[in-house]
C-alpha cells in the first residue's frame, strides 16, 4: 500500500503502484466498479424508472433519463399545446405547436402565428421531448390510493412488533444468562433449537392458532406471532453474559429488585446489543411479506408490501405506480441502513443471520 | 448497633463442602478481616453474610436476629467488591444515589447524604463523571461512597484493595481504617494480604479449607499462633521451622543439634515428632554456651536499614533471618544459630496443632503435612 494519503479521496484513490498503477489496481478498482453496478445499477434504474410515465416506461429502447414532451401555452388555446418538429414538407425544421390530431393527420399551428392551422402528416413530425421528472407517478400514490394508510400499517407493525420483541427477548434472554434454575440449558437448547425450523413448516400451525385467537385479519394477528425470536434471545443472552454478576451483587446490596436490575442496569448494559437487534427486526417486519399475506386479507389491514403486490394484476400492471411505491417503500429501509450500517454488520457477524 | 454472629454455618456447592462449619463472633464497632490463601472460602462466607449466597447448615445472627432467609437488600448490610461492580453506565452521582433510591428515600435527603459523602471521601470533582473516566484509585473511592452513602449496619469489603498498585494500596488501606474510626460500624473485610489483615484489623479469622483456623486479635494470632498453618501465614517473611524429635525437656533436630526446650507455658513434646517455629528475627548468632545448629548461608538480601539471610540446614530445610541494619555474612559461609526460649514456637509435625498450653487442642483436627516449611 503506497501512497495513501488522508481522508476519503486518499483512501479512495490508493494504489498499490508507486506512480502508475499496477495490473492490480485495474484489476481491483474493475473489479469494484462492476461490484457498484450490479449492486447498484439495479436501484438505480427503479428510481430513474420511477419518474417516467407509462407510455415512456413502455418505450423501446429504453431510454436512461426520464423524458417528457414540451409544451407551450398559446394565445387563443385554452390548454398548453405539445410542441413537435417537422421532419419533411415545406415546414421541414421548423417546431410547431399540435393543435388536436384526427386520424392520421394532424393540426399544427406555428408558434409565431397561432391563428392559421396547417394539415401535417403523422409521419412528418417527431415530437420534441426533454428530461422531465412525471411526479404524478407520487402524487397520484396519495391521490388514488390508500398509501398513507398503508404507510401507517407498516409502520405501526414495524415499531410495536420491535418493541415488543425486544422486550420479550431481552427478558428471556436475562433470565438465560444470569439466573441458575433447573432446566435452564433445555430451555435455551429448545429456544436454539427453533431456529432449525424453517417458517413455511409452522405457516399452518401459526395460521390455526391466530385463528382461534381472533387475530386474522388484524394487525395484531401480525405482530404477536413474531414476538419472540430465537436469534434475538441468543445474540441478548450473549451479550448478557459479558455483563459481571458483581454488577448484580451490587444492585442487589443497593435494594434494587430484580425488575429494576433488569430495567436499570441489565437494560442499559445491553443497549449495543440491543441496538443491533431492533435495526434487524426493524428490517425483518419492514420487508415481511409471506406472514402479512397469509393473515390479513381487507385491503384496508394490508401493509406497503402487501399493496404493492396489489398493484400487480392478472390481466394488467400499472408499472409506474408499481415502481414509485417500490421507491416509498425501500425508502425507510434504505435510511436505517445508511444510518446504522455499522451496527448492521455487527449484528450480522455476532449472530450469523441477517 | 450491629452484632454479627455466625453459628456453624456450612457451605455446599453439589457434593464440595466449601465451609465446613465456621463458628465466629464479631462484636459491634469491630474491624473484622478474614484472611486465608485463595479458595479458602473467605470470600464465600462473605458472600453468605451479605445474602448474596445461601446457607447450607448453621445460622446467621445480627444483633440476635436470625437472618438466614433474610433477602441481601433488607439485611442492612452493605458491600463493596473487588471489581468495583459500579454502574458503568451511571454517573459517579448516581452510582452513589441508586441504593437510596431504591429505599424511597426523598430527593432532598439523597442529595444531602450524596454529597455528604462525596466531601469525606473526596469524590465532590468527580460526581459527574462516569466510572470510566476515573482511576483505580477513584473508582475504589467510589465503590467505597456507595456503601458508606447508605449507613448501613455492617459494611463488607471483598478485597477491595487488590486491583489497586503497591503505592495506592497502602494510601487506601490508611483510609478506610480511617473511615472505620470515623464512623464506628463494624466492618468485615476480606483478604489474602496478611499485611492488610495485621495492619487493619480489631480481629483476624484466619480460613482455611473452610475451616476457622484461629480467631482473635492480630497480636495474639502473631505472638500465640493455634496451629503452624496460623504460626506461616501471619507474619512476613513467614516463620521459620525446623523439624525433630522430642526427648525429654530437649528437641533433637533431624538436622544436628539439640535444643532446650522451653518448659514453662508448653505441653510435653517428648517421644513426638515436633516442629519447632522461629521467626526469622528470633534468631541470633550463637554464643558459647548457647545451643546451636549450622546453617549454610545461600543468599543475602541488603536492603540497607536491614538485611534478610537466607540459610539452610544439614538437612536441606530452608531457614530465613532477619537481620537489623547490615550483615557481612558471606554466600557460602556457615553460621552458628541460636533461639532465646521465648522466640519459641512448637507444633505437633502430625497435626500442626501448637503445643503452648491454653492453645491447638482440638481447634484444627486439620492435617497440616501439606505445609512445608
Amino acid at each position: 500500500m503506497a501512497e495513501g494519503g488522508n481522508g476519503v479521496t486518499g483512501w479512495l484513490t490508493r494504489t498499490r503502484g508507486r506512480g502508475r498503477l499496477h495490473w492490480t489496481d485495474w484489476f481491483s478498482y474493475g473489479y469494484l466498479a462492476f461490484g457498484v453496478l450490479l449492486m447498484f445499477g439495479p436501484v438505480v434504474w427503479l428510481l430513474l424508472s420511477s419518474f417516467k410515465t407509462d407510455s415512456e416506461l413502455q418505450r423501446f429502447p429504453p431510454r436512461l433519463l426520464p423524458h417528457a414532451q414540451e409544451t407551450v401555452t398559446l394565445e387563443g388555446h385554452a390548454k398548453p399545446l405539445p410542441l413537435f418538429e417537422v421532419t419533411a414538407g415545406e415546414l421541414a425544421g421548423e417546431t410547431v405547436a399540435q393543435v388536436r390530431r384526427i386520424g392520421l393527420s394532424s393540426q399544427v399551428v406555428r408558434l409565431d402565428d397561432p391563428g392559421e392551422r396547417i394539415e401535417l402528416s403523422l409521419d412528418e413530425r417527431t415530437a420534441v421531448e426533454a428530461p422531465a421528472l412525471a411526479t404524478a407517478n407520487y402524487t397520484g400514490l396519495f391521490e388514488r390510493f390508500d398509501f398513507l394508510r398503508y404507510l401507517w400499517n407498516s409502520t405501526f407493525i414495524t415499531v410495536v412488533a420491535t418493541l415488543i420483541m425486544l422486550l420479550v427477548n431481552s427478558m428471556a434472554a436475562f433470565a438465560l444468562s444470569k439466573y441458575e434454575f433447573r432446566g435452564r440449558a433445555t430451555v435455551l437448547a429448545l429456544v436454539i433449537g427453533t431456529l432449525m425450523i424453517p417458517q413455511s413448516v409452522v405457516l399452518v400451525p401459526l395460521f390455526l392458532i391466530t385463528r382461534e385467537l381472533g387475530l386474522l385479519d388484524t394487525l395484531w394477528g401480525v405482530i404477536i406471532p413474531g414476538a419472540a425470536t430465537p436469534t434475538g434471545v441468543f445474540l441478548l443472552r450473549q451479550y448478557m453474559l459479558s455483563i459481571p454478576d458483581e454488577i448484580l451483587d451490587a444492585a442487589r446490596m443497593d435494594n434494587a429488585s430484580e425488575w429494576k436490575i433488569y430495567w436499570r442496569i441489565i437494560l442499559p448494559l445491553s443497549a449495543p446489543a440491543i441496538a443491533v437487534l431492533a435495526i434487524l427486526a426493524i428490517m425483518w417486519r419492514w420487508n415481511d411479506f409471506l406472514w402479512p399475506l397469509i393473515a390479513l386479507s381487507r385491503s384496508e389491514n394490508f401493509t406497503l408490501q402487501l399493496a404493492l403486490n396489489s398493484f400487480q394484476g392478472e390481466m394488467q400492471t400499472e408499472w409506474s405506480s408499481l415502481l414509485a411505491m417500490t421507491v416509498l417503500t425501500l425508502a425507510p429501509i434504505a435510511l436505517v441502513f445508511v444510518f446504522l450500517q455499522k451496527y448492521i454488520a455487527t449484528g450480522i457477524a455476532s449472530t450469523g443471520g441477517k | 448497633m450491629a452484632r454479627l454472629e455466625l453459628a456453624g454455618i456450612t457451605k455446599r456447592f453439589g457434593s464440595t463442602e466449601v465451609i465446613r462449619g465456621v463458628d465466629l463472633d464479631i462484636p459491634h464497632g469491630d474491624f473484622c478481616v478474614f484472611v486465608g490463601p485463595s479458595g479458602c472460602g473467605k470470600s464465600t462466607l462473605l458472600r453468605m453474610i451479605s445474602g448474596l449466597e445461601g446457607l447450607s447448615g448453621g445460622d446467621i445472627r445480627i444483633d440476635g436476629e436470625v437472618v438466614n432467609d433474610v433477602p441481601a437488600a433488607n439485611r442492612g448490610l452493605a458491600m463493596v467488591f473487588q471489581s468495583y461492580a459500579l454502574y458503568p453506565h451511571m454517573s459517579v452521582r448516581q452510582n452513589l444515589s441508586f441504593g437510596l433510591e431504591n429505599l424511597g428515600t426523598p430527593r432532598a435527603d439523597i442529595d444531602l447524604k450524596v454529597a455528604e459523602t462525596a466531601t469525606m471521601l473526596q469524590i465532590e470533582p468527580l460526581l459527574d463523571r462516569r466510572p470510566r473516566e476515573l482511576s483505580g484509585g477513584q473508582r475504589q473511592r467510589v465503590a467505597i461512597g456507595r456503601a458508606v452513602v447508605r449507613e448501613p449496619r455492617v459494611f463488607l469489603f471483598d478485597e477491595p484493595l487488590s486491583n489497586l498498585d503497591a503505592e495506592l494500596r497502602v494510601e487506601m488501606r490508611g483510609e478506610i481504617s480511617r473511615l472505620h474510626r470515623r464512623l464506628g460500624n463494624t466492618m468485615i473485610y476480606v483478604t489474602h494480604d496478611q499485611v492488610e489483615a495485621m495492619t487493619m484489623a480489631d480481629r483476624i479469622a484466619v480460613l482455611r479449607d473452610g475451616r476457622l483456623e484461629q480467631y482473635g486479635r492480630p497480636l495474639e494470632l502473631y505472638n500465640r499462633p493455634a496451629n503452624r498453618f496460623v504460626a506461616g501465614f501471619i507474619g512476613s517473611p513467614k516463620m521459620n521451622f525446623v523439624e525433630g524429635t522430642g526427648d525429654g525437656d530437649r528437641l533433637e533436630l533431624d538436622a544436628g543439634g539439640r535444643v532446650p526446650l522451653p518448659g514453662r507455658g508448653f505441653r510435653s513434646a517428648a517421644g513426638q515428632r515436633v516442629a519447632l517455629g522461629v521467626r526469622p528475627n528470633g534468631f541470633r548468632p550463637a554464643g558459647p554456651d548457647d545451643w546451636s545448629v549450622a546453617a549454610t548461608v545461600r543468599e543475602v538480601e541488603q536492603l540497607g536499614d536491614e538485611s534478610y539471610v537466607y540459610l539452610q540446614l544439614a538437612d536441606a530445610t530452608p531457614l530465613t533471618l532477619h537481620v537489623a541494619g547490615q550483615t557481612r555474612a558471606d554466600i557460602g559461609s556457615t553460621l552458628a544459630l541460636t533461639a532465646s526460649a521465648d522466640a519459641m514456637h512448637l507444633f505437633l509435625a502430625a497435626s500442626g496443632e501448637s503445643l503452648r498450653e491454653g492453645l491447638g487442642q482440638g481447634d484444627s483436627e486439620g492435617d497440616s503435612e501439606g505445609e512445608s516449611a
